[in-house]
C-alpha cells in the first residue's frame, strides 16, 4: 500500500468498485402537482367506471352529473343561498372559540394557577362530542344563530387551548432567561418572545381546530337550518339524491381545503424566521 | 463597579454545589472562572448576574454604574440566545426598547455597537443565515448596547469551532484594549483563560470551592497563542484541574 500515490489517479487498480449509496430515503421532497393529480385521477376512474357500467348509478353519481348540478347552484344563485350562511357561522363561530381558546392558552402557559385550575376543565370538556350538546345550547342561545355560533365555538376552542399552551411551555426557556438578564418587562417578555415563539404550535393548532369547526358547522345546519351546506345535504340525503348530495360534499372538501392552504400561507408568511 | 462575592454557599435538593466562595471582581479586568464540568462555574455567574438567588452569602456592588448604563449586570450567552423571528438589528434593539430612548439615540446605538462588532452589512439578516460566529457577535453587541458595567459571559465560544474561537476571542481583546470593560468569564477551555484573564479562579469539583486565584499581568494586546509564559500558565491550571476533573469525570450526576 505504502507505494500507492496519496492523491491524483495514478493507483486505482482494476478490481476498485464505487462504495454503494445507502443514504436515500426519509427525506420528505415538495412535489406541487401529486395531490392534484390523484384526485383527478380518481374522479377520472370514477367518471369511466359510471359510464362503462362498472360502478352503477346507486352506488356513485358521475362525477360530470354531479359538475352539472353544481352548475345549476351557480346559476340559479342557490348556491350564494347556501354558502354565505355557512361561511358566516363558520367565521364567526371558530372566531369566538380560537381568540378564547389563545387567550386561556397563554394563560394556562404563564400562570401556575390558571394551569391548576383550568387544565384538569379543560381535559373534562375536551373529549365531549360537543354535538350533543346542541339541544342545551339551543335552549341557552336560541334556534337561531346563535346556538350555531356556541356550538362552533366551543368545538374549536378546547383544541387551541390545548395546543396553544403546549406551545407556550415549548418556547425557549433560555430566551426567556435572555430577556430577563437585560431587564425586559413581563409584558415585553410576553409580546416579544413568548408569544412569537408559541406561534408555530398555535397554528398547527388551528389547522385541527378549524377542521372541527367545519365538521360542528355541518352539524349544527343539519340539526335545525333552512339554508346552509348542512342542510343542503341533509336535503339531498333524505331523497336520495345522490349528485345534490355530492356536490354538497365536494364544497365541504374545498372548504377544508382552502383552510389548510390559508394556514399554510399564513405560516410561509409569518414563520420565515423558521430554520 | 466592583462587585463582591460574599461566603456564596448553595445546593440543589441534598447535592451541595458551591461552598463558601468568596471573591473580588475589580473594575476593567476580566476575571475568568474555570473548573471542571459540573463544578456550579455557571450557577455561580447566573447568581452574580441576579437569574438565580444563592442559599447563603451574597452578591454585593459596590459603587455606581455609569450613568448612561442601561444594564449594568449583561450576560453572553453560551448558546447565543437570539430570537428568531428578529433580524440583527432587532435583535439588538429588542434590548433598548424597554428604555426611555428617542427613536434617534436607539438608532445611533444599534448602528455603534454593530460596526464595533463588523456586523453592519448584515444587520437585515435573520439568525438562521448567520454561522456561529456570527450569532455569538451578534450577542456581544446586544450585550454592549446597553453599556453594561459588568458582561457576564458563559462559556460565550464553547459552542464554536476553534478556528472561529481564534478569531473572536480577538475580537473581545480588540473591544476590551479599546474600551476596557469589566467581565467575569466563566470557561472550561484553560486557553481561553489565559489569553482573557487577567485573574483565573481555579474551581475544584462538587461542591465548588475556591482552589487557586492565579494573575496574569501581560497586558491582553501583547499575549499570543503559543506564547511560552501563557504556556507555563496553562500548564500550572491544567496541573491544577486535572485530578478534580478526572475525578468529576467518575462522578454519577443525580442533580
Amino acid at each position: 500500500m505504502s507505494e500507492l500515490p496519496l492523491t491524483g489517479q495514478g493507483g486505482v487498480r482494476d478490481d476498485a468498485r464505487p462504495v454503494p449509496f445507502r443514504g436515500g430515503g426519509f427525506k420528505p421532497v415538495r412535489l406541487r402537482f401529486l395531490g392534484a393529480a390523484v384526485i383527478v385521477a380518481l374522479i377520472l376512474f370514477v367518471e369511466w367506471g359510471t359510464r362503462a357500467g362498472v360502478i352503477s348509478n346507486l352506488t356513485l353519481p358521475r362525477p360530470s352529473d354531479v359538475l352539472g348540478t353544481f352548475r345549476d347552484l351557480w346559476t340559479t344563485g342557490m348556491l350564494w343561498d347556501h354558502l354565505i350562511p355557512s361561511l358566516t357561522r363558520l367565521a364567526v363561530g371558530s372566531a369566538l372559540g380560537v381568540s378564547t381558546g389563545i387567550a386561556v392558552g397563554v394563560m394556562i402557559g404563564l400562570f401556575s394557577l390558571a394551569r391548576a385550575g383550568l387544565v384538569p376543565l379543560v381535559a373534562a370538556i375536551f373529549p365531549i362530542p360537543k354535538i350533543a350538546l346542541l339541544p342545551l345550547f339551543v335552549i341557552w342561545f336560541g334556534i337561531d344563530e346563535g346556538s350555531k355560533y356556541a356550538l362552533i365555538a366551543f368545538g374549536t376552542f378546547t383544541p387551541t387551548v390545548v395546543s396553544t399552551y403546549g406551545a407556550v411551555d415549548n418556547v425557549d426557556r433560555t430566551l426567556i432567561r435572555m430577556g430577563q438578564s437585560f431587564g425586559l418587562g413581563w409584558w415585553s417578555i410576553v409580546r416579544k418572545i413568548v408569544l412569537p415563539g408559541a406561534l408555530p404550535g398555535i397554528l398547527s393548532g388551528l389547522r385541527i381546530g378549524l377542521s372541527i369547526g367545519i365538521i360542528l358547522l355541518v352539524a349544527a345546519e343539519m340539526l335545525g337550518a333552512r339554508y346552509g351546506i348542512g342542510a343542503y345535504i341533509l336535503e339531498a340525503g333524505s331523497l336520495y339524491d345522490l349528485e345534490r348530495l355530492f356536490a354538497g360534499v365536494v364544497i365541504l372538501s374545498a372548504l377544508g381545503v382552502l383552510t389548510s392552504g390559508a394556514i399554510g400561507w399564513a405560516e410561509r408568511r409569518l414563520l420565515a424566521w423558521r430554520v | 463597579m466592583d462587585l463582591h462575592l460574599d461566603r456564596i454557599s448553595h445546593r440543589y435538593g441534598r447535592v451541595e454545589v458551591l461552598s463558601d466562595i468568596s471573591l473580588t471582581i475589580p473594575q476593567g479586568r476580566i476575571v475568568c472562572i474555570v473548573g471542571p464540568s459540573g463544578c456550579g462555574k455557571s450557577t455561580l455567574l447566573r447568581m452574580i448576574g441576579g437569574l438565580e438567588r444563592p442559599d447563603q452569602g451574597a452578591v454585593l456592588q459596590q459603587g455606581l454604574a455609569p450613568a448612561d448604563c442601561l444594564n449594568p449586570l449583561t450576560f453572553v450567552f453560551q448558546d447565543f440566545a437570539l430570537l428568531p423571528w428578529r433580524t440583527v438589528a432587532g435583535n439588538v434593539e429588542l434590548v433598548l426598547e424597554d428604555h426611555p430612548l428617542t427613536r434617534a439615540a436607539r438608532d445611533r446605538i444599534v448602528a455603534d455597537v454593530l460596526a464595533r462588532t463588523k456586523l453592519s452589512d448584515f444587520r437585515d439578516a435573520l439568525p438562521k443565515q448567520l454561522s456561529g460566529g456570527m450569532k455569538q457577535r451578534v450577542a456581544i453587541a446586544r450585550a454592549l448596547a446597553v453599556n453594561p458595567a459588568v458582561m457576564l459571559m458563559d462559556e460565550p465560544l464553547s459552542a464554536l469551532d476553534a478556528q472561529t474561537r481564534e478569531l473572536l476571542m480577538d475580537d473581545l481583546i480588540a473591544l476590551w484594549t479599546r474600551a476596557p470593560f469589566t467581565a467575569v468569564y466563566v470557561t472550561h477551555n484553560l486557553a481561553e483563560a489565559v489569553r482573557l484573564g487577567h485573574r483565573i479562579v481555579v474551581l475544584s469539583r462538587r461542591p465548588g470551592r475556591i482552589r487557586e486565584v492565579l494573575s496574569i499581568d501581560t497586558p491582553l494586546s501583547d499575549r499570543r497563542a503559543g506564547d511560552p509564559a501563557l504556556e507555563a500558565h496553562q500548564a500550572r491550571l491544567w496541573q491544577l484541574m486535572r485530578d478534580e476533573a478526572e475525578a468529576a469525570d467518575m462522578e454519577l450526576s443525580d442533580v
